[in-house]
């Protein structure tokens, strides 16, 4: 049990750790409005995965890493990934019975929500971005999720977390 | 959490931080140097050669500069002295690397490889061969994140090199592009005219070159010419920057003027 347990926290924190470094890894000019959510679509993951046990904590502190990888304001993304976190939570049981196609746009709506609280965050701070490519990263996001679903649930499988 | 960064008591908290994430941050920009590295180490030896002899011409050139400039530098203090106010010279700096990766692509920031290990300190400017690019924002142990002149929430104060015409440089996000509001409409300030850092405001040292007037547009019925200007410093293709340290904060003494009647 302690093992498998330690296990899955390694799992989980492997992944995340990949998500971080493909949120920042350099991508050429026209790609980088493109970017999808990484580490919130890997915490949405999961949180459906294993809801007993990646929880609002969990989000937080990730988020808290992910402001300092990207320079925001510390807690602006803690903030808004635990609160689709919390809705994950909340709405797991059905997400998660849909077919992927459906289940991404659950995503979109998700990844809306977390970058409408960030361009609030920025607002407030009196720094908001200009333009609609704001939102691209939701698109992308909804796009990559189904590929993103089928390699975490491969690793999850693959290493028997449950 | 938010609001309390704001008056910055979460410093502490953002450096640890930032010291597990260096890691992260390292490796990911390890394909970029090493393709640098290579880059380096296999050029043939005829680029290397002919690389090496535009160096040393571009240094013979700079030396013979810099002789009238060390003789104008003297002539100069000298000068200040006799006016009675005091001027720092020879500012302290680093080099430091860029990491490769990238930030928040709606706000301007670099990664730099030193941090407070190597004394730098949050505010510090930061240049590159040919001019101002930034100031630091945030300092971690072993790295630290820049903010670019022409991030939207910055602003650098400079003078017009010309006439010492003072204006602010706001950047909107562009980096080819920087703004100056608040200049009257009858101002003496043309397009190709170079702004350098005023010192004002006791953050960048005085006199780096900042930007060219790229345009100005005078409208008749607003309070203030639009002016832009694009930033000297290659914002976005320099892998090494230099960090200074202001030797002495500027100093104006009191004019011996206004001493005279007293003594």
């Amino acid at each position: 049990m302690m093992a498998s347990t330690s296990r899955a926290n390694l799992v989980v924190l492997g992944s995340l750790v990949i998500a971080f470094m493909l949120t920042v890894i350099p991508l050429p000019e026209w790609l980088v409005l493109l970017r999808p959510e990484w580490v919130a679509l890997t915490l949405i993951y999961w949180s459906m995965a294993l809801p007993n046990r990646i929880g609002v904590g969990v989000a937080w502190t990730t988020g808290l890493f992910l402001d300092v990888l990207r320079g925001g304001l510390l807690g602006q993304q803690a903030l808004s990934l635990c609160i689709i976190v919390y809705i994950t939570l909340k709405l797991y049981q059905r997400i998660r019975v849909a077919p992927l196609w459906q289940q991404a746009f659950s995503i979109l709506v998700l990844i809306m929500l977390h970058q409408l609280l960030n361009l609030w965050v920025k607002g407030i701070t009196g720094q908001p971005p200009q333009s609609w490519t704001y939102w691209l990263p939701a698109f992308t996001s909804m796009l990559i999720w189904p590929l993103c679903f089928i390699a975490l649930r491969e690793l999850r499988r693959h290493f028997r977390v449950s | 959490m938010t609001l309390d960064h704001r008056q910055h008591h979460a410093d502490t908290l953002r450096a640890t931080l930032s010291l597990v994430m260096y890691p992260i941050q390292a490796i990911v920009g390890l394909p970029a140097s090493t393709g640098n590295w290579l880059a380096e180490n296999l050029s043939s030896r005829q680029t290397l050669l002919s690389h090496n002899k535009e160096l040393r011409d571009e240094q013979l050139l700079l030396k013979i500069k810099m002789q009238k400039l060390e003789s104008l530098e003297a002539e100069n203090q000298r000068l200040r002295e006799l006016l009675g106010s005091s001027f720092k010279v020879g500012e302290k700096t680093l080099i430091a690397e860029l990491v490769a990766v990238d930030m928040d692509p709606f706000s301007q920031q670099l990664l730099l490889n030193k941090g407070s290990l190597d004394k730098v300190y949050s505010g510090q400017p930061i240049l590159d061969a040919n001019g101002v690019m930034g100031q630091v924002l945030d300092v971690g142990p072993v790295s630290s994140t820049a903010i670019l002149i022409t991030d939207p929430s910055h602003a650098i104060p400079v003078e017009v090199n010309r006439n010492g015409l003072r204006a602010i440089a706001l950047g909107i996000g562009d980096t080819n592009q920087l703004d100056l509001p608040h200049i009257p409409n009858n101002a003496d300030i043309k397009t190709g005219d170079l702004l350098v850092t005023s010192g004002l405001g006791g953050r960048f040292p005085a006199g780096y070159p900042v930007a060219r007037v790229t345009a100005v547009t005078n409208n008749p019925g607003a309070s203030f010419a639009s002016v832009a200007a694009k930033p000297t410093a290659k914002l976005l293709s320099t892998r090494e920057i230099l960090l200074v340290w202001l030797e002495k904060q500027p100093e104006q003494k009191e004019s011996p003027r206004t001493e005279g009647p007293e003594s």
